[in-house]
């Protein structure tokens, strides 16, 4: 366990170093009250349903751009030969960057919870669906981060691996409104693979073990990609 | 020990490294000679875990790779060509990430070692300097660091001394020599006289295949011998002194070098075998009246054993 904290704990303590963290932040948080606030007060309803309803359209731009750099910069730097000469393993690394991109996405959301304390000034805010927002939103922020990580695996370039990212997590977004594509058959196995739905579900408030499953299995199966991903280039 | 059998790399259809076996023993330094793009690299970076052969074993004393590749790197200390370093961490954030990779856990014996390194390697007025900042030398120093940190027993340079200016050169020369006194080291290089002058065993690659392989004096007492030998001379007449020479030894292949008319005639005295001619030519060149300023012998035969080896279509 030691070796995934300390990897997780100094990619995490980098994006601070860098302005990187402080540029992405706020840019993610003009984006995202500049769409939520633009029509707050015509909707008058104090909830956070269209903040969230924004989350995985935002996320699948700004996630790609926060991991784009983990395993694509290290490669181009030179300094991947370093960090895996030294006595860690394909999993220590891919987990230990994991979690340094998740608690950053988590660090970007942190921010916005000062949008339900004001409303909650000014209407009566349901707190349910909000705690099951910010537990959805950690969680397509994670599912979103391992995609990202498996992008930057990929390749040495930074730019190519923010491209892949994004291009896996806005298809994983959108699917779900490309139904009428879909052969009728398909469509029950299209919409459990969308992301928006599981996401939607969590942030109504309703926990279900089939949405915490999807995210869980997102993030298993792009992490276990970064390991083949990562064992394959060597 | 560390034992390499049958060692083979394939990118794609291009062979990197074919076939290389090589035995280290504890406490030896081997360099690694080679012409540029004759798989040095390759070969380190398949004893270091990084990549993996396309056949072959690696053994270190009874530990095998891909099975344990944990702990074998847990054993080595690597710096790969260019210390590749991360440039917006300061120096002893660096070194504390290292450590603690390498699983030193205990933060009074990590200060201790970053003490004991920072001496070593001549790290103690940059300690707070973003490694970004850190000229050539200096990063290949922190890099050495990284590759001392956990004291492991074998110790693994790729080029330690490329691009740096002579009196770091030197540093790092005496650095290897000091911790191989205790230490296996392996480093590759393409300057001879520093294989020559640092290591107890030489291996020769080229193109991938090993070409030679055997301790450094035995190396030299098998090549084909050939002595050089350097005369300056001054008071002297070019084609008397050439018709002296010839006479003194018909045998003798000499060459006129470019000198400054100050300074005298130079000559480069070429024997066919390893003889030394200098007591001979100096007893021939007393009976004249010319001053001699220099008279040195210059041993090539590693350079030759290089270039036999590893000429095109060798």
């Amino acid at each position: 366990m030691t070796p995934i904290k300390t990897i997780a704990l100094k990619e995490f303590k980098d994006y601070f170093i860098s302005p990187i963290a402080y540029i992405v932040i706020s840019l993610f948080l003009i984006v995202t009250g500049w769409f939520f606030f633009s029509t707050f007060f015509i909707y008058g309803r104090a909830d956070l349903r269209d903040f969230f309803a924004l989350l995985p359209i935002t996320f699948s731009f700004f996630i790609p751009a926060v991991t784009m750099r983990m395993f694509a910069e290290e490669k181009n730097v030179g300094s991947y030969e370093s960090l895996l000469t030294m006595p860690v393993s394909f999993t220590h690394i891919a987990l230990g960057k994991f979690f340094a991109a998740s608690a950053f996405a988590a660090a970007m959301l942190l921010p916005t919870l000062s949008y339900p304390l004001f409303i909650s000034f000014i209407g009566n805010v349901d707190l349910g669906p909000v705690a099951g927002g910010y537990i959805g939103a950690v969680l397509l922020g994670g599912a979103y981060c391992s995609i990202g990580l498996f992008a930057s695996a990929l390749t040495r370039n930074q730019i190519i691996a923010f491209i892949i990212g994004c291009a896996i997590c806005f298809t994983l977004t959108i699917i779900d409104r490309m139904l009428f594509f879909v052969p009728e058959r398909l469509v029950p196995v299209v919409e459990y693979l969308g992301a928006n739905a599981h996401f939607t579900n969590i942030s109504k408030g309703i926990i279900d073990s089939r949405d915490l499953i999807y995210f869980a299995s997102v993030i298993f199966i792009f992490i276990f990609s970064t390991d083949i991903a990562m064992k394959e280039k060597n | 020990m560390i034992d390499v059998q049958n060692l083979t790399k394939y990118y794609g259809d291009f062979c990197a490294v074919d076939n290389i076996s090589l035995t280290i023993e504890p406490g030896r330094i081997l360099g690694l000679l080679g012409p540029n793009g004759a798989g040095k690299t390759t070969t380190l970076r398949m004893l270091t875990g990084f990549y993996t052969p396309t056949s072959g074993t690696i053994r270190v004393n009874d530990l095998k790779m891909p099975e344990d590749t944990l702990k074998i790197k847990s054993m080595i200390g690597y710096l790969p060509e260019s210390a590749p370093l991360y440039h917006n961490m300061l120096v002893y954030d660096y070194l504390d990430y290292v450590a603690r990779l390498k699983g030193m856990d205990d933060p009074g014996r990590r200060l201790s070692r970053f003490k004991e390194l920072s001496r070593l390697c001549g790290l103690s007025g940059i300690m707070a300097k973003p490694i970004g900042n850190l000229s050539k030398g200096l990063r290949q120093r922190v890099g050495l660091a990284h590759a001392m940190m956990s004291d492991p027993d074998i110790l693994i340079l790729d080029e330690p001394t490329s691009g740096l200016d002579p009196n770091q050169i030197a540093e790092i020369r005496d650095i290897i020599k000091g911790i191989g006194r205790e230490k296996t080291i392996i480093f590759s290089t393409h300057i001879l006289s520093e294989a020559e002058a640092t290591c107890d065993r030489i291996a020769i690659i080229n193109k991938g295949k090993k070409v030679a392989d055997a301790g450094t004096e035995q190396l030299k007492q098998n090549a084909r011998h050939r002595s050089v030998v350097r005369l300056t001379v001054q008071n002297a007449e070019i084609t008397a002194a050439l018709d002296h020479l010839k006479a003194f030894d018909a045998n003798l292949d000499i060459t006129v070098t470019d000198t400054p008319a100050s300074e005298g005639i130079s000559f480069e005295l070429c024997c066919k075998d390893d003889k030394d001619i200098r007591r001979d030519l100096y007893l021939s060149i007393k009976e004249t009246d010319w001053i001699i300023t220099e008279l040195a012998r210059q041993s090539l035969a590693l350079e030759e054993i290089f270039h036999e080896l590893t000429r095109e279509g060798a």
